[in-house]
């Protein structure tokens, strides 16, 4: 019987450690013992145990904690398999429909171990490869449809191709593992998981275009996926894997990681170049390509975590095989980074052509607590937020650019119908305003004028003519910056005026929030008939708001109150009200 | 005040070949060691790299990874990525600015917390999250968080 732990960060932040800790103090002096793996994406129930029976059944255990561990242990010592903490069938759902590429090791193979990948079968596509040469394997990337996983979706063989036409000895494969988008963390998960997937596809890629350096360009802030790049890496050197004449071939390469020092504008090509060179993060003007003039000058080529983490796949199984998955012109599967509002949050991987309410309804549940949905942002801060009525829209990258949204890197937030869509746009402009580089003028100075705006609209102080101000000031921000992060910040404003109008015109024309978020068009009262006068909010005011005789209804200062909510959250009659607009006078 | 000893930044430099090109990972291996960028280390890195101070600054101050200031002894992250927002980070904010009594970016007169917002730190499916120095938090609230900053004080105090 072999247990696998979900050892990633997430699973670690949930408390795996006490899990770890209560079973191998459990498990000791007897033949079982804990594999600590990556996450497997159930990242709702964490921490989480994999148990695989000696039949080769696979039962998941749940929402442990160390005394439950402890309990799960004594049983398994016992012969039994306890039916405490097992994932429900419902939990279970969010596998049915996904289909693993990108994530089939994540959760499988102890990423810590060599021996682990090669087990289930690593290295043994870019040893196909070898065979293959160039030719062959951008043959087989260009019959895949695969396309950049980063965002734009650019095909992945057309940019192999052209770095190995460029002239010159010396070429490089960068990783961009610089995961930016605030609310997405596939990459993290496929790196803590199953990083060798990702180092053998840039191999690959390396055979391809002729390289034999692979950098790694990895935020500093996922500290467990760089001490894992570098284990692998390490026990890569000692197998020979890396380093002269790989597996007796003429094939040479050897990698090296570098830290991203916090800057989203570094996931543009030309701008992670420029740091990769020790420089301010600023993007150029293309051409020349990466692909002809990158790193130190010289030939580049640049791709995100999961378009390498697909390579080996396809070498495997063929290209064909993966164009068999998904729509027309988007093949293959995507992974989601499914957070925010929803039932059962975690990584999702589905063929293209899946529609968004399959992810967020089949897959994860729907919304927490039973609320109504609102709608789902994708493509972070680049992106946009799809209403409710579209979510039939179905996943490949001409569709979801068509809503005005983008596939970005696999970031789904899901909101419900508590989240303001005005205070949604304000937060990404807020992130993208302070993310730019501040070297093209439409990007520098149009980013902050429309967060000025925004500002002003949730502060109750916007003016009719606000909305076609920021709608015109964001087209042109949209054409005229410099790069990517420029070209897109005004996405996440454009969608939310288009789809929701009305909650910016409640915002200024009837100084009120919908939702009831923007604690200026806002205030807390307290329902006379029902407050039982228990004090309760008033102990928990942190600014002594709260007011009132124990036993008869209390009342708020709504000067003094700072709107933190506090009152709000710890009522257990529901006596606390929140109005906005109209209902205030 | 006596000259700082700044053998550490040898030992650095020795790692890396070229300087100029590895300076976002030399900046980053000086931090480690004093936790933030003086201006003193950079005035150093200039005398023994050549690299002009303007540059090394310009880089310091780009990148939201460098820090300028000193950071106190719990160093608090407060996640202010798109899930956290969603579910609450703002007022996770507010409580730790409220429970500290400083502002975002100080350090409490005691040097043992500062805080300050983050972009997203990955842990979307236990938002709203913060980290504390290595240890990440998840799932909280504002009593959580009270009672987290609470407990450390007292052991401290002990």
């Amino acid at each position: 019987m072999r247990f696998l732990l979900g050892y990633g960060s997430c699973g670690i932040a949930s408390g795996a450690d006490s899990v770890l800790k209560s079973l191998e103090s459990a498990f000791s002096g007897t033949e079982y013992f804990v594999e600590k793996v990556g996450c497997n994406g159930l990242c709702f129930a964490e921490p989480i145990v994999e148990v695989i029976t000696d039949d080769n059944e696979s039962i998941l255990y749940g929402r442990l904690n160390g005394e439950s561990a402890s309990k799960f242990a004594e049983a398994i010592k016992k012969g039994e398999l306890p039916l405490e903490n097992r994932l429900s069938d419902e939990d279970m759902r969010f596998l049915n429909g996904q289909k693993r590429v990108v994530l089939s090791g994540c959760g499988k193979v102890n990423p810590e171990s060599i021996d682990s990948y090669i087990s289930f079968g690593g290295y043994s596509a870019l040893k196909k490869a070898l065979e293959l040469g160039s030719e062959g394997i951008i043959e087989e990337i260009k019959k895949s449809g695969l396309r950049g996983r980063g965002g734009a979706g650019f095909p992945t063989y057309i940019k192999w191709q052209s770095a190995k036409n460029s002239q010159g000895e010396e070429k490089y494969i960068v990783c961009n593992a610089d995961e930016g988008d605030p609310g997405a963390f596939m990459d993290r998960a496929v790196l803590e998981g199953d990083p060798h997937r990702v180092l053998e596809g840039m191999m690959i890629s390396g055979v391809a275009v002729g390289a034999k350096t692979g950098i790694i360009y990895v935020r500093a802030e996922y500290p467990l996926a760089v001490k894992r790049l570098n284990k692998a890496i390490e026990e890569m050197r000692e197998r020979k894997i890396l380093g002269e004449n790989i597996f007796g071939s003429n094939f040479s390469f050897d990698f090296y990681i570098m830290m991203g020092a916090g800057a989203f504008v570094c996931g543009e090509e030309t701008a992670l170049l420029a740091s990769l060179g020790g420089n301010r993060g600023m993007p150029v003007t293309k051409p020349p390509f990466p692909a002809q003039k990158g790193f130190r000058g010289k030939p580049t080529n640049i791709n995100n975590v999961e378009t390498f983490a697909n390579v080996s796949w396809i070498i495997e199984n063929g290209g064909e095989a993966f164009a068999e998955m998904g729509t027309e012109g988007s093949k293959g599967t995507k992974v989601f980074a499914l957070a925010g509002r929803v039932s059962r949050g975690g990584l999702v991987e589905v063929p293209m052509g899946l529609t968004i309410n399959d992810i967020v309804f089949g897959i994860c549940g729907g919304i927490k607590d039973g609320a109504d949905i609102k709608a789902v942002q994708m493509g972070g801060p680049s992106g946009g937020c799809i209403p409710k009525n579209m979510l039939d829209t179905v996943i490949d990258y001409e569709s979801i650019a068509k809503t005005g949204a983008i596939m970005g890197s696999g970031g789904m937030i899901v909101m419900d119908e508590n989240t303001c869509m005005v205070d949604m746009a304000k937060f990404f402009m807020d992130f993208t305003s302070k993310e730019s580089c501040g070297k093209c003028v439409p990007c520098r100075i149009g980013t902050t004028r429309m967060l000025e705006i925004l500002q002003r609209i949730v502060d109750g102080n916007g003016e009719e003519e606000d909305i076609d101000t920021i709608v015109q000031l964001g087209e042109s921000i949209k054409t005229g910056a410099l790069c990517g992060l420029g070209n897109s910040a005004p996405n996440p404003v454009l969608t939310t005026v288009k789809y929701f109008r009305d909650e910016y015109e409640a915002h200024i024309k009837d100084k009120a929030c919908p939702a009831k978020k923007c604690t200026a068009l806002i205030e807390y009262r307290i329902i006379e008939d029902k407050c039982k006068g228990c004090s309760l909010c008033s102990k928990r005011c942190p600014v002594d708001a709260i007011s009132g005789v124990v036993k008869s209804p209390f009342s708020i200062d709504s000067d003094k109150c700072v709107r933190c909510s506090q009152c709000f959250d710890s009522c257990k009659f529901g006596a606390i009200e929140i109005v906005s607009g109209k209902e205030r006078e | 005040m006596m000259a700082k000893d700044f053998g550490y930044i040898d030992t650095i430099l020795k790692k890396y070949n070229n300087p100029e090109e590895s300076l976002i990972a030399v900046l980053q291996d000086v931090q480690g060691v004093d936790g933030y960028i003086s201006r003193e280390s950079v005035e150093y890195l200039t005398e023994k790299t050549g690299i002009p101070s303007s540059r090394i600054m310009g880089v310091a101050s780009f990148y939201a990874g460098f820090r300028l200031k000193p950071v106190g002894k719990y160093r608090i992250m407060v996640c202010m990525g798109t899930a956290c927002h969603v579910n609450g980070s703002q007022r996770i904010g507010d409580t730790v600015k409220r429970v500290l009594g400083i502002e975002e970016g100080d350090v409490t007169e005691d040097g043992l917390f500062s805080w300050e917002e983050v972009a997203c730190l990955g842990c979307c499916s236990i938002s709203p999250a913060m980290m504390i120095n290595d240890t990440a938090y998840g799932n909280l609230t504002q009593e959580k968080v009270a009672s987290i900053i609470e407990k450390i004080r007292e052991e401290e105090s002990k």
